[in-house]
């Protein structure tokens, strides 16, 4: 039986909250005050993601970096991949917001987009 | 001379939300007055997510909230001037600026918005012992640096306070590769949103230590160490409880202040607990014609708030030039925040003036588990409403309806207050 403790992040109350999985499965979750909390905790023992923001380097532009976003979320265990790959692009200005710098960062499937425009 | 009906001081989420609401409301004659090289303020080197879900309904990073304000502020075709600094505003709307084509010039302006945001609060205000080695950095010096300029400030970090900026830059070292050691925090809950504490603390194994501050900063030329302690009641370091880290950086997330500078210059009145301007309900000062809107305020959590408090100073000053600049009559009632409720944006309320709707904001003074927000009129109660909690961190609001202050007969006071029962 693996125990995780989290703290809800759906509002200022921060409860927490002990899940008790066993081969994957959740056995019980306990600690959480509404649907909002049952649902959050669910996500983060089963598929946690997170957004990831970060900068590139540019070149030929009125600035030396644009700052970058993963275009939707990605496993949580995956950021520290997604941030290698970045750390390797250096983009060519002119940059619009929203401008695919990476496709298929680190094999999620998901792109990083640029976030800040440059000349 | 030149003149202006509406001039702006910053180009920051409340100088553009206060143009463009300005703009739509009729007012051709509007300057922006931005001292940055661009527009957009702060919100450029925030460069992570979570701006904009109450604005846009979707979840932005700072400088994608800004390019939409940019772009409105483009499209609307607002007049303004970047790399220019505000030297002295005068009681009288003469606004003194400079920069590197004009020189020092001067503008008449009918309005003044005061949207100046805030600064952090320096080390020097601090009172921190030790010697003054490189390495030491405001969290948002530290943030510009990584997101903008594309410099680490260093490897092993330690920083001290628990603010939001604090805490994203926490998980900003970590991505870049900096070891961040621990987030010592004097007060005994975090100044910072939950969201922040788990996304940027928990998910990368970051101690936060509450009721700890840094007691001693070891190295001469460069930080090399800092040595932290456990406050007690009285604040005081505990002799014994002292932990001593090795790190080359130390930044510092301690809240943030107004920038009021030239505010008090033209003789604003000033509150003494939000470090900023005291505004009626049309967020106008007690000079007429002057209005405060953003972190110049009050510090806000979200750029939401700013954004939609900016856009009715914004259609405040609006009125005030089509009014032909009458100063307001009628009686004003006053607002008093008590009993936990630590002050209220605005502090009074002129009923012929305001809107059918008015948000009060506002701040408690510490952290209340199973409370009421209550309101009075004069001595009755008339709102009594149960929040779960509330902590300093999170902004609270009322929001107050014109029809019911002007059918309460001799009302004088409205009360803000937080009650156990």
């Amino acid at each position: 039986m693996e125990k995780i403790e989290l703290t809800c992040i759906g509002c200022p109350l921060g409860c927490q909250i002990t899940v008790e999985k066993e081969n994957g499965e959740i056995k019980s979750l306990t600690g959480y005050t509404c649907p909002r909390g049952k649902a959050y905790a669910e996500k983060e023992v089963t598929n946690p993601t997170r957004i990831v923001t970060s900068t590139v380097k540019v070149t030929g532009g009125e600035k030396p970096y644009v700052s970058v976003k993963t275009k939707s979320d990605i496993p949580k265990s995956m950021i520290f991949d997604v941030m290698k790959e970045i750390n390797k692009v250096t983009a060519k200005a002119p940059i619009a917001i929203g401008d695919i710098l990476l496709d298929n960062v680190a094999g999620t499937g998901v792109p990083v987009i640029a976030t800040k425009a440059t000349r | 001379m030149k003149a202006y009906d509406i001039v702006i001081v910053g180009g920051g989420p409340a100088g553009l939300a206060a143009a463009a609401s300005a703009k739509k409301a009729g007012i051709d004659s509007i300057l922006i007055l931005e001292r940055d090289k661009e527009l957009g303020g702060i919100l450029n080197q925030c460069i992570h997510n979570g701006f904009g879900l109450h604005t846009f309904k979707e979840e932005l990073t700072g400088p994608e909230y800004a390019g939409r304000f940019i772009d409105i502020v483009e499209d609307l075709k607002i007049e303004y001037m970047l790399n220019t600094m505000v030297m002295d505003i005068s009681a009288d709307k003469i606004v003194t600026a400079m920069n590197r084509e004009d020189g020092m010039f001067q503008i008449k302006a009918t309005t003044v918005i005061l949207a100046m945001g805030c600064r952090e609060r320096p080390r020097g205000a601090l009172n921190i012992p030790g010697y003054r080695p490189a390495g030491i950095f405001s969290a948002g010096t530290a943030q510009r640096l990584v997101n903008m300029e594309g410099y680490m400030p260093g490897k092993e970090v330690v920083i001290l306070g628990s603010g939001d900026i604090g805490l994203i830059m926490a998980r900003r070292m970590t991505l870049e590769g900096a070891k961040v050691k621990v987030v010592a925090e004097l007060m005994p809950y975090s100044g910072g949103l939950k969201r922040n504490i788990v996304q940027c603390l928990d998910d990368f194994g970051i101690p936060l230590k509450l009721s700890h501050t840094v007691v001693d900063i070891k190295g001469k030329e460069r930080v090399e160490g800092i040595t932290i302690a456990e406050v007690g009641k009285d604040g005081k370091p505990i002799p014994g409880t002292e932990e001593e880290y090795s790190c080359d950086t130390l930044l510092l997330s301690c809240g943030l202040i107004p920038e009021n500078e030239l505010s008090r210059g033209m003789g604003v009145e000033m509150s003494p607990i939000t470090s900023g301007p005291i505004v009626n309900e049309s967020l106008e000062t007690n000079i007429p014609g002057v209005f405060a809107c953003g972190n110049v305020l009050h510090v806000h959590d979200l750029v939401d708030y700013v954004s939609e408090e900016a856009g009715r100073a914004g259609e405040n000053a609006a009125k005030f030039v089509k009014n032909g600049g009458k100063a307001a009559t009628g009686e004003s009632v006053e607002i008093i925040a008590t009993e936990g409720a630590r002050y209220t944006v605005p502090k009074t309320i002129n009923i012929d003036r305001m809107d059918d709707l008015l948000t009060v904001r506002f701040r408690v003074g510490a952290v209340f588990k199973d409370s009421f927000i209550s309101v009075y009129y004069n001595d009755e109660r008339v709102l009594h409403r149960k929040k779960n909690v509330m902590a300093p961190g999170e902004m609270e609001q009322i929001i107050l309806q014109k029809k019911e202050l002007a059918a309460y007969n001799g009302l004088k006071t409205i009360t803000v207050k937080i009650e156990k029962e």
